[in-house]
C-alpha cells in the first residue's frame, strides 16, 4: 500500500504499470459493442429510443446539482454556527434527508409535501385569485423529482463542506479577521474558496452519484433514458439489448464527468492549501 | 466604507489594555496584565514559552475575548461586538508565527485583499499599493507568484506587506521569527527593524532577546499570566531585578 519512499502510489514505477489499463480495456470493450451496433440495425433503434430521454436525464442533473450544493452550503454554515437555532434546525434536516432512503424521499415529495404546499398557496390566494386554481397535477413530476434529489443531496453536500470548512487551518480565519473582513467577507473571500479547492474530488463522486440518481425519476413515469429503456424492453422483450445499451450510456456519461473532475482537479492541486 | 480616520496624534497610548485576564479551562493564561502603547514606541514582549505573553497580544485584537479588563484604541474602549471590532481590527496589523498566508491568492492579492474588501479600493489601486508594499520589504519579484512557492523569510515578508496595507496604527507580531530557521530569520528582522526606524508603533512577542534589546523602546517580562518586569531594555535584560527574569537571560 504505502511504498519504502512513503509515498502511497511509488513513484518510481515505470511508464507501463502507470498507463490507465482499465481504460484502455473499457475502450475496447466499448468499441466491440459500437461495431456491433452500428451493423445492427436492432440496437440502432434501441439507441435511438433511449436517446430520446437523454435531455431528461441531463436536465435533472444538472438543475438539481447547484441546488443541492447552494442547501448544503446554506446549511453547513448551519452546522458550524455558534447559534444553537441555526445548528439544530441543520443538524434535524441533515439527520432526517440522510437517514431516509431517496426513493422514499421522492414519493414522499411527489405525494404528501407538493400536494400539501399547493393546498397551503390556494389557501393563502384566497378562492379568486391565481393562486386559488392551482392543482397539485400543475406541478410537474420532474419538478417534484428534483426538489427531492436536491433534499437528499442538500445533506451529502452539507455534511462535505462542514468537513472542508472545519479541516482549514485555524489562521486562516484568524488572519482575515485581523485584517477587518467581516464575517461574511472572510468566508466569502478567504474560507469558501479554499474549501472548494479541498473538497471537489468528493464533489465530483457526488455529482456522478445524483447523475445515476437521476434514474429514480423513472419511478414517477418521467421519460428519462432508465424510463425509455424500460419502456422499449417492456414493449419489444429485448431486456438484454436495451438495458446493456442503458448501462453503457450511464457509464460512459459518469466516465465523462470523472475525467471532467479529474482536469479541474489537476488545475487547483499545486496551489490549494 | 468607513470614515477616514483623524490625523490628529493622540496624546495618549495608541492600545492600551487594562487588568485583561484570560482563563483556558481552569488554567490561567493572563492573570490581570495591563499595557500602554505609545505611538512610534516599540514594545517587546519577552518571556518563557507558556507565559501568556502571546494570549495577551491577542487579546489586545480580540481573537481571544478576554474574560475581565478592557481594551483602548486611540483612548477609546473596544467592546467585543462584530462593527467595533472590524474596525479596530482594520487599524491594527498583524503578524502571525505561521505567516497564514492566502494559499489560494497570488503574494499580490494577499497584500491587496483588505484594501479591496475593506476600504473599497478598485482592483488597480490596490494592486499599485500592494506593489509598493512587497517593494518596501524586498519582494518585488515575487509579486506574481503563489505563497506555497516563497521561502518562509519571503512568506513572513509577505505577511508584514499584507498587514501594513491597510495603514495601521499598530503592528501586533506573535512570534514572527519562531517558525524560521536562523538564516531567514534575519532578513525578517531587519524588515522588522527598518519599520522601527521610520516611527511604526509596533507590539512584538518574541524570543529575539538581541533584536527587543536593539530595537525596543520597552521591555515586557512575562512569567505565569503576570508581567515580572517592565523598562528599558538596559534595565530589564541587562540588569534584571527579579529571579525570574535573570535567570531567563542568564545574567
Amino acid at each position: 500500500m504505502i511504498g519504502p519512499d512513503g509515498q502511497l502510489t511509488s513513484g518510481n514505477a515505470g511508464r507501463l504499470s502507470r498507463a490507465p489499463w482499465w481504460l484502455l480495456l473499457l475502450a475496447f470493450a466499448a468499441s466491440v459493442f459500437a461495431w456491433r451496433a452500428m451493423t445492427s440495425e436492432i440496437y440502432a433503434e434501441i439507441f435511438k429510443a433511449i436517446l430520446s430521454g437523454l435531455g431528461v436525464t441531463l436536465g435533472v442533473t444538472v438543475i438539481a446539482f447547484p441546488l443541492a450544493i447552494g442547501l448544503g452550503l446554506v446549511t453547513a454554515l448551519g452546522l458550524v454556527s455558534p447559534h444553537p437555532l441555526r445548528r439544530n434546525i441543520a443538524t434535524l434536516y441533515v439527520q432526517v434527508a440522510r437517514g431516509v432512503p431517496i426513493l422514499v424521499q421522492i414519493f414522499i415529495v411527489a405525494f404528501v409535501l407538493v400536494p400539501l404546499g399547493v393546498e397551503g398557496l390556494r389557501w393563502l390566494g384566497g378562492a379568486n385569485s391565481a393562486l386559488g386554481s392551482l392543482r397539485a397535477s400543475d406541478v410537474p413530476m420532474a419538478a417534484r423529482v428534483i426538489a427531492a434529489l436536491v433534499c437528499a443531496y442538500g445533506a451529502f453536500e452539507a455534511e462535505t463542506v462542514r468537513g472542508g470548512l472545519t479541516s482549514l487551518p485555524r489562521g486562516q480565519a484568524e488572519a482575515a479577521r485581523a485584517l477587518g473582513l467581516s464575517r461574511g467577507q472572510a468566508l466569502r473571500r478567504v474560507l469558501l474558496p479554499q474549501t472548494f479547492r479541498r473538497i471537489l474530488p468528493t464533489l465530483g463522486n457526488d455529482l456522478i452519484s445524483l447523475l445515476k440518481d437521476s434514474s429514480l425519476v423513472s419511478v414517477l413515469g418521467v421519460r428519462d433514458i432508465t424510463q425509455e429503456a424500460r419502456l422499449y424492453a417492456s414493449s419489444t422483450f429485448r431486456y438484454t439489448e436495451s438495458l446493456t445499451l442503458l448501462a453503457l450510456l450511464y457509464l460512459a456519461l459518469t466516465l465523462l464527468l470523472a475525467l471532467g473532475v479529474k482536469a479541474l482537479e489537476h488545475r487547483y492541486r499545486r496551489h490549494a492549501a | 466604507m468607513q470614515p477616514e480616520p483623524t490625523p490628529v496624534v493622540q496624546p495618549g497610548p495608541v492600545l492600551e489594555a487594562r487588568g485583561i485576564e484570560k482563563r483556558f479551562g481552569s488554567v490561567s493564561a493572563v492573570a490581570g496584565v495591563s499595557l500602554e502603547v505609545m505611538a512610534g514606541r516599540v514594545t517587546a514582549i519577552l518571556g518563557p514559552s507558556g507565559s501568556g505573553k502571546s494570549t495577551l497580544l491577542r487579546c489586545l485584537n480580540f481573537l481571544e475575548v478576554p474574560d475581565a479588563g478592557e481594551v483602548l484604541f486611540q483612548g477609546k474602549a473596544v467592546r467585543a461586538r462584530d462593527r467595533e471590532l472590524d474596525a479596530l481590527r482594520s487599524r491594527v496589523g498583524m503578524v502571525f508565527q505561521q505567516f497564514n498566508l492566502f494559499p489560494h491568492l497570488l503574494v499580490w492579492e494577499n497584500v491587496a485583499l483588505a484594501p479591496r474588501a475593506v476600504r473599497g479600493l478598485s482592483k488597480a489601486e490596490a494592486r499599485r499599493l500592494s506593489l509598493g508594499l512587497l517593494a518596501r520589504v524586498g519582494l518585488s519579484d515575487k509579486a506574481d507568484a503563489h505563497p506555497s512557492q516563497l521561502s518562509g523569510g519571503q512568506q513572513q515578508r509577505a505577511a508584514i506587506a499584507r498587514a501594513l496595507a491597510m495603514e495601521p496604527a499598530a503592528l501586533l507580531f506573535d512570534e514572527p521569527t519562531s517558525a524560521l530557521d536562523p538564516e531567514l530569520t534575519g532578513e525578517v528582522l531587519a524588515v522588522m527593524r527598518t519599520l522601527a526606524s521610520e516611527g511604526s508603533t509596533m507590539v512584538v512577542v518574541t524570543h529575539e532577546v538581541e533584536f527587543a534589546r536593539a530595537v525596543a523602546h520597552e521591555v515586557v517580562f512575562m512569567d505565569a499570566g503576570k508581567v515580572v518586569e517592565r523598562g528599558t531594555p538596559s534595565e530589564v535584560i541587562d540588569a534584571p531585578v527579579s529571579d525570574r527574569a535573570r535567570r531567563f537571560f542568564g545574567g
